[in-house]
């Protein structure tokens, strides 16, 4: 079975993001980029996939700029087979509905039978592009999954889906997509012998062109961004236990409205 | 030609990437319940060398992963600088050098394969005696050839990881001292598996940080002449050999220290108000932190000069010593930076800055005292009189 997993590169959670000059997007200087954890889930699962059938191609697509490749060098690493790097230009502005058509393209020229992809990037979660996918392709698709199990002939897979309380399941016919949740499994990190065997796999380099892309403006294009309004100071209320007790009640209930 | 690169490479970063990975598994938590019953990381190892990380430097026909020894650095670095203690393993990265360089080829296919998996732990190295000291020639442990064997007897002190390994490597006397030309003859290397070997005690020492080390005591040990290296009263030369590159990695080990108590104490002094701002806003605070961090880059170049000629099998020896010094000058003076600006709050457990600082002593003390890595810069890198 061949699976495809679509990865994003984001900066690292634990990254002080900038604004740049422009107002618009963030400053690239001193960033960590990593592959979104939710990928990483992703990428886990299809790694399983294979195992557990004891055959099949799991290969990492990912779009971006020339950064991107670390990205896909590291999924190699932890066990795919190849990447494919969307890497144009043309793509730099790209909205998720531009990036969505794009790997659909990508998708349907290497025709695996599974998709698998993060349930939303960490660096913008918009979480749009699976769906968006799921539409472009006319494939089904299931979000937020803990837990699948394709049936023993690869025709359907089985994925439960988190919801408030309990799990949904779904019986999906394939080729279907699947947007991998927290918990879905515990992504192992590369070995040394991953890494260097990785810098021998393939990363294949996609151009617009290659895909029969023709330029489209987004849909959707940034105006501006703004960073989080400084924290108010917190209070301290003073007085006896007694008084200061009931002006936190007090406060609590008019001023902060959360009791 | 050897040059120096400014940047990681791509898999430079991913190697980095991927020992933090591990090591953020490893939290202060860990190495704290650890530091408290002196008891040794045997998950935190155990997983490294699962995923080959302290393999590294062994040549891939022997299973290794036969990479430089910038990347071993760069591997023991990200574990002192996210908090753990690679003094715990590094010396199974290393110690196998001898072996490799100087073993012979049954010797090297028998026993290298199985360190790189782990399978043997060969991470301790027996030379340090009561009695000699920094003045290594001078050891009276004795190896004397008896048919077969040679049998062993003699003590050392302060030999660490003995009780997590399988395999040490010892130098000891074949010839004595009076009865060779220079007193660096006469010294053997041997091989030995210490697993149930009769007349072998180990005890154990209790040291200011987690360290395990100890002392040793041989009465009548015999071990089988296949367990000598190379050839009999070579062994000083051949450990010469090894100790450029045990002195680039302890540089590394050194240099994560570093880094780690630039960061804490860059966060701490940034966030902690007292007199009404951030106490790093005084410059009493400020510039001890600044001179760590300049001191620190400084040994990282010097630590690079030599990985990069090491890495490109040229003469080291100097900087190799000066990297091992400066790098654990840099830790320390970072560590007292970090002790400092924490106020009290350096000293408690659960801030691991007291630990770290501890632990990054060391590296002025062993595996070589800076006063002798600066008779060594006098007499061989300035040509003057040997002070020693
Ligand atoms: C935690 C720990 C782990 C260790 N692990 C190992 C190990 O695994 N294997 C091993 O073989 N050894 C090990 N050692 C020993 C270490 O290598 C020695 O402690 C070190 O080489 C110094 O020897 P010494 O302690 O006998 O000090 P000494 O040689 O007695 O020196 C004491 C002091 O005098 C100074 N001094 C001596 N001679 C001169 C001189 N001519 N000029 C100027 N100053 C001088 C030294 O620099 C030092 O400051 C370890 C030590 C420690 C503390
Ligand atoms: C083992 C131990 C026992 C103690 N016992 C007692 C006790 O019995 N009773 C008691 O009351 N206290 C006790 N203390 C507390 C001790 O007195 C305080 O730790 C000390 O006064 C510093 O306060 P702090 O830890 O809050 O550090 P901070 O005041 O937060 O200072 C942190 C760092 O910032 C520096 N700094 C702050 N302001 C400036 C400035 N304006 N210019 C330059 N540098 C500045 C300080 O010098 C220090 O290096 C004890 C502490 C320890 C570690």
């Amino acid at each position: 079975m061949k699976i495809l997993v679509t990865v994003k590169q984001v900066p690292d959670t634990a990254t002080q993001v900038k604004i740049a000059p422009d107002g618009k997007t963030i400053d690239p200087t001193g960033i960590t980029w990593i592959v979104s954890p939710y990928d990483e889930f992703a990428v886990e699962e299809a790694l399983r996939i294979k195992e557990k059938r004891g055959q099949g191609e799991v290969v990492a697509v990912s779009l971006g700029p020339d950064r991107v490749k670390e990205a896909l060098r590291s999924c190699l690493a932890m066990g795919c087979d190849r990447a494919i790097h969307l890497n144009d230009p043309v793509w730099a502005t790209a909205d998720t509905l531009a990036t969505a058509k794009a790997l659909a393209a990508a998708i349907k020229q290497e025709g695996p039978q599974l998709v698998l992809c993060g349930r939303q990037a960490i660096d913008d979660d918009m979480g749009a592009v699976t769906a968006q996918l799921a539409e472009l392709l006319g494939w089904p698709c299931a979000y937020w999954i803990m837990e699948e199990a394709i049936d023993a002939d690869g025709k359907s897979v089985r994925a439960a889906r988190q919801v408030e309380g309990g799990l949904e399941v779904f019986d999906l016919p394939l080729p279907a997509i699947l947007a991998a949740q927290k918990g879905l499994n515990e992504p192992r990190y590369p070995t040394l012998k991953g890494i260097m065997g990785a810098k021998k796999k393939e990363i294949r380099d996609v151009k617009a062109a290659d895909l029969g892309w023709a330029s489209e403006p987004p849909q959707l294009s940034i105006v501006g961004l703004q960073a989080l309004p400084p924290r108010p100071p917190g209070r301290i209320i003073a007085g006896d236990v007694p008084t200061a007790v009931k002006e936190l009640v007090r406060a609590l209930r008019e001023d902060a409205k959360a009791i | 030609m050897a040059s120096i690169d400014l940047t990681l490479s791509e898999e430079q970063r991913a190697l980095r990437a991927g020992v933090l990975e591990i090591c953020k598994r490893y939290p202060g938590e860990y190495w704290r319940d650890l530091d408290v019953r002196r008891e040794y990381p045997e998950k935190f190892v155990t997983e490294l060398t699962e995923a080959g990380y302290l393999a590294a430097l062994i040549p891939q026909e022997y299973g290794g992963a036969g990479l430089g020894i910038r990347e071993g650095g760069l591997i023991l670095e990200s574990i002192n600088y996210s908090g753990g203690n690679a003094g715990a393993c590094h010396a199974q990265m290393y110690i196998m050098g001898t072996v490799l360089r100087h073993g012979s080829e049954a010797q090297k296919r028998e026993y290298l394969p199985k360190i790189a998996t782990g399978a043997l732990r060969l991470q301790a190295f027996g030379v340090t005696e009561p009695n000699s000291g920094s003045d290594t020639t001078k050891l009276q442990t004795t190896a004397i050839r008896n048919g077969d064997r040679y049998v062993v007897n003699g003590q050392k002190i302060f030999i660490s990881r003995v009780l997590q390994s399988d395999l040490m490597l010892l130098l000891a006397r074949t010839t004595p001292v009076d009865r060779v030309k220079r007193k660096t003859d006469g010294l053997s290397v041997f091989l030995i598996d210490i697993r149930d070997l009769k007349g072998f005690e180990v005890r154990p020492l209790r040291m200011m940080m987690n360290h395990s080390t100890n002392a040793l005591f041989f009465d009548n040990v015999e071990i089988p002449i296949e367990s000598l290296i190379g050839e009999e009263g070579r062994g000083f030369h051949y450990i010469l050999d090894g100790m450029n590159a045990e002195r680039i990695l302890v540089a590394s080990d050194s240099l994560g220290d570093a880094r780690w108590f630039i960061e804490k104490a860059v966060a701490y002094s940034n966030q902690r108000v007292i007199f009404g701002r951030p106490i790093g806003a005084n410059q009493g605070v400020q510039f001890a932190i600044a001179r760590a961090h300049i001191s620190t880059d400084a040994a990282q170049l010097m630590r690079d000069k030599a990985a990069a000629l090491f890495d490109a099998g040229q003469p080291c020896g100097g900087e190799a010593n000066m990297a091992k010094y400066l790098g654990a000058e840099a830790a320390w003076e970072a560590g007292n930076a970090c002790i400092d600006c924490h106020g009290g709050y350096g000293y408690a457990e659960e801030y691991d800055v007291e630990r770290k600082f501890r632990e990054c002593r060391l590296y002025k003390t062993a595996p070589v005292n800076n006063n002798l890595v600066l008779a060594y810069v006098g007499e061989h890198v300035l040509g003057m009189p040997r002070s020693y």
